[in-house]
């Protein structure tokens, strides 16, 4: 379909759109999935992906996909709100200690009252708050996500001070808010409603079922468009009368608010929640974002290259282990793709500008 | 040449006055715009061209004196609501979000909406590519695709998308502080082609510009300031570059501005 317009009217021409930078990523992504299988079939003599034994009646080794996607899916939640602070112009180096914080109080309010017929070692607090319905810790935890993202969003858009001091002093203070809260003493002993919610493939769904929501909603509502915008150009945007604090709140408190989801996810995969939980995720989550094609400087990126990031950083922690190489290794490997990441989309700019 | 002083005056101020301290940046400024008028401000730097646009857009608010609007005397809060009122205004460094795509520029802040879900609300899409299309046409304005992020386009490309915002708007009055200034030849005359037609449909236009070559071309109008206040208004046909330039440095000063001088 074309359709012709202005003077002289030169062609809206659907096929002039520019390649959405998300193939980028994907192609990496598989780039990535070749390389080990050709270690693999070098080093191991076996299929990195693919079901090479014919143990399964598949053409995937599932039982690997599964370890890749279910690795990553907790610090994906994350990641979605990472996505969405970076491409706002900011960054959140808070939900690592939120997660800690969240996932202490939500388990004070999920614990069984009885184990094996005896109180309840771990117990913080007395019986009546004990074999509560599922809903009360839920909320709990909602409600210290908001309360972290609220005072992390006021703090940034009506101090006016950086993301990144106003962030890190949140992931200092909820640090030790975390161990506070029980002494340092890990809370344990779920009810069983808790426990299930992290069990199995859960953590994969809800994962999956927030970065389709948080898709939708950056491409299709009023709220992605202004976040892309403030990103792009802030005083832009407050010229054009988005109002840009109120903004900038209801992200970061978004970003905390998923953080604390998966923080509730965590604790129940673990059955238990430790104050040191949730340490660095920050730092993952902002480098499956970077991974993902959105750019720190703000204004670029999606849900989607976020999702395919994960998957990267998933491919290759797996990669690894695949190949029996030292967890070290990971780590170091990590930090490189990070700083590759953020260089690559330093050139893309600069070609960008010198384009025009 | 056109008289336009029987006409409709679309917008008057009386008086307009802004002190930030103890600096008089603008001292009782006098005005008055008619219907299908374009009206030049000329003034040195710090003359109060652009304190005296601020004022009427709302980005600060006055120290005493009236805007009137459309014969109704106004106090806008904020540039939204002068914006909202009919006032468009092309900004001297572009307003735009260079990530965003033509029709998101156009509407930004003010998105058209399927249904209201509060800062979810579902855009309109649709909606908002046909407005802009529609804007385009009206300004001559040709981008290739308007889907793509205005990043990729040339400084006069992106100057005529923050005009046609006025041309999709609908505005009573539209405001240009130096739209030109930053743009190579051949880019400022798309953006003087853009002001001419927006001339022929009679829309009414004050523009700041230092260009005096662009302002003897294009406006019907001279008005110059110089420290703080109005101190000439003359019709191009009735005067020349070098009397302009004669105001503007203070070498001469209106009859009718004793006060000026």
């Amino acid at each position: 379909m074309s359709q012709s317009h202005g003077i002289g009217g030169l062609v809206f021409d659907e096929k002039k759109k520019a390649r959405a930078p998300e193939w980028n990523v994907f192609f990496a992504l598989i780039l990535i999935v070749v390389v080990f299988e050709a270690l693999g079939a070098m080093l191991q003599g076996q299929s990195f992906l693919f079901d090479s034994a014919d143990r399964f009646d598949t053409i995937f080794n599932e039982q690997r996909l599964k370890i890749i996607i279910l690795q990553v899916a907790i610090i994906g939640i994350i990641a979605l709100g990472s996505t969405q602070v970076i491409i706002l112009g900011g960054i959140d180096l808070s939900p690592g200690s939120v997660v800690g914080v969240t996932a202490m109080i939500t388990m004070s309010f999920a614990q069984v009252a009885e184990v094996n017929g005896l109180a309840n070692p771990k117990a913080v607090f007395g019986p009546a708050w004990m074999d509560l319905p599922v809903i009360v810790p839920l909320l709990v935890g909602l409600v210290c996500g908001i309360v972290a993202g609220v005072i992390n969003g006021l703090l940034i858009a009506y101090t006016r001070i950086p993301p990144f001091i106003a962030t890190l002093g949140m992931m200092v203070t909820a640090r030790g808010a975390a161990k506070w809260w029980s002494k340092g003493q890990p809370i344990s002993f779920p009810t069983d409603s808790y426990a299930a919610i992290g069990q199995g493939m859960n953590p994969v769904i809800i994962f999956a079922v927030l970065a389709i929501l948080f898709h939708l909603i950056l491409k299709y509502t009023v709220y992605g468009k202004h976040t892309y915008a403030i990103g792009s150009n802030e005083l832009a945007s407050r010229m054009s009368g988005i109002q840009v604090s109120r903004h900038k709140v209801l992200v970061y408190t978004i970003a905390s608010v998923l953080a604390a989801i998966a923080a509730i996810v965590l604790s129940s995969k673990n059955l238990t929640a430790q104050a040191g939980m949730g340490m660095m995720y920050e730092l993952d989550a902002i480098a499956m974002t970077v991974i993902g094609g959105v750019s720190l400087s703000g204004g670029r990126g999606s849900i989607l290259g976020t999702v395919l990031g994960s998957l990267i950083f998933g491919v290759i922690i797996s990669g690894f282990t695949f190949l029996k190489l030292d967890a070290y290794y990971q780590e170091m490997v990590k930090g490189v793709i990070i700083v590759g990441a953020v260089v690559l989309d330093q050139y893309r700019q600069q070609r960008a500008a010198a384009r025009m | 040449m056109l008289d336009y002083s029987n006409s409709e005056v679309v917008l008057e101020t009386r008086d307009l006055t802004k002190h930030y301290g103890g600096v008089h940046a603008l001292e009782g400024a006098n005005f008055k715009i008619h219907k299908g008028e374009h009206v030049a401000i000329m003034g040195d730097n710090g003359a109060g061209k652009s304190t005296f646009v601020r004022q009427i857009t709302a980005v600060e608010q006055r120290t005493r004196g009236d805007v009137i609007l459309g014969g109704q005397s106004v106090h806008f809060g904020s540039p939204i609501e002068a914006r909202e009122a009919g006032i468009e205004t092309v900004f001297q460094n572009l307003a735009l979000a260079d990530d965003l795509d033509v029709p998101s520029n156009l509407f930004l802040g003010r998105e058209k909406i399927k249904f209201n879900l509060g800062p979810f609300s579902i855009l309109d899409n649709k909606a908002m590519r046909e407005a802009t299309m529609a804007g385009l046409v009206k300004t001559g304005v040709k981008i290739p695709n308007i889907l793509n992020p205005i990043r990729n386009m040339s400084g006069g490309q992106r100057q005529c998308v923050a005009i046609a915002r006025t041309a999709a708007f609908h505005s009573k009055l539209t405001i240009m502080d130096e739209p030109t200034a930053a743009l190579g030849v051949q880019e400022t005359a798309q953006v003087e082609n853009i002001i001419r037609t927006l001339k022929e449909q009679g829309e009414p236009l004050i523009l700041i510009s230092h260009n005096m070559r662009q302002v003897f071309d294009l406006m019907d109008r001279i008005v110059v300031f110089r420290r703080g206040r109005i101190c000439a208004n003359l019709h191009v046909s009735d005067t020349d570059p070098q009397d302009v330039v004669a105001y503007i440095t203070g070498a001469k000063t209106g009859e009718e501005f004793p006060e000026a001088r």
